[in-house]
């Protein structure tokens, strides 16, 4: 069981996930820190998993945060490869001049 | 009373670190907190009870998607001045947004309670006795093969992904094309020459062929051998 409340936990992981939301829009322009940012969601997203599984005892939260570090790491990979290719062909990440290619 | 100030000790260290991640300069800053971060929420899952996670935590995050983040950042030139420059505008529409989630955040964790009979609908309680890892391996191997295996699925998919999205033909690079290597014979590339005694190079009319040809393929090779002398040999 948890040494303290499960609502220690969740306030951390809101606080996180305002933390994260934040950092997207404080960091318009640059796409690597708002990829980190959505880690940070993400993460805060895990924790409060990880909290109800302690405290109901039950192990299919710990199961769902396996696929959910899955699916980021994917997410990370996938959004880092768009970065480099934007990076060579535009020679900057800022993302403000992604609508170019509304025509 | 130990494992609580642990816990208020991470969680400090944690949200300080995510504040930094959003806030730092330099991205190379952000990306060290993110570090930081992680290791903070793996002191987290352990207070939990769920070692598996956090030592996964550890590996995945810290070993492979920090430190893709670290590459990608070193690796690409970017003026990163130029990148703040937007910071005080973007600023209060962040600090709005922040503040209505964190109020809506409020209400939820002030007003949620547990049903009575959720003891009863558990999916996977847990078996006192076992420990973490051993009991998770027991239901991913079980239950959750198939979401196991979309899981592979999903990083073979982000794998693959990344390699096309990355993978890029440079002009000057040399390539092995089977076709061109089978498709070679023996009069195209073999050149029996009868050398007087005595006679140089130069007197026989034979040089190194030009280095400036690099990847010749088939339909290059006749010319490539006509350069020789060697139009005739070629037709057939």
């Amino acid at each position: 069981m948890l040494p303290v409340g499960v609502e220690h936990y969740l306030v951390v992981a809101a606080l996180l996930l305002v933390l994260g939301v934040f950092g997207i829009f404080l960091n318009r322009r640059n796409v690597i820190i708002m990829l980190m940012s959505i880690e940070l969601i993400l993460l805060a997203a895990n924790l409060n998993l990880v909290a109800f599984s302690a405290v109901l005892q039950d192990l299919v939260g710990q199961v769902f945060v396996m696929f959910t570090l899955t699916v980021a790491a994917a997410e990370a990979a996938i959004g880092l490869a768009i970065v480099v290719i934007y990076f060579r062909n535009r020679g900057s990440i800022q993302v403000e001049d992604v609508n170019l290619m509304k025509g | 009373m130990i494992a609580a100030a642990a816990f208020y000790v991470f969680a400090a260290i944690l949200l300080v670190s995510a504040a930094m991640v959003v806030s730092a300069r330099n991205p190379v800053h952000s990306v060290l907190f993110l570090i930081l971060a992680f290791f903070n929420a793996a002191g987290l899952f352990l207070i939990a009870g769920a070692e598996f996670l956090a030592m996964i935590l550890v590996i995945v995050y810290v070993g492979a998607v920090a430190v893709l983040f670290l590459f990608v950042v070193m690796m690409l030139d970017i003026d990163f001045v130029a990148l703040r420059t937007g910071f005080q505008r973007y600023l209060p529409v962040g600090l709005a947004v922040g503040v209505v989630l964190m109020v809506e955040l409020a209400l939820v964790v002030g007003g949620w309670r547990v049903l009575p009979e959720v003891a009863a609908r558990r999916f996977a309680p847990v078996t006192p006795g076992l420990h973490n890892t051993a009991q998770l391996g027991d239901l991913i191997y079980t239950d959750y093969i198939f979401l196991f295996q979309a899981a592979g699925l999903v990083l073979l998919v982000a794998m693959i992904g990344a390699i096309v999205l990355t993978l890029r033909d440079r002009q000057g690079s040399r390539r092995q094309s089977i076709r061109v290597q089978v498709g070679r014979n023996m009069a195209e590339t073999l050149e029996l020459v009868d050398v007087p005694l005595g006679a140089g190079m130069t007197a026989v009319g034979i040089r190194r062929p030009p280095p400036a040809v690099a990847d010749a393929g088939v339909a290059e090779v006749p010319a490539h051998a006509a350069a020789h002398g060697h139009a005739a040999v070629t037709e057939h």
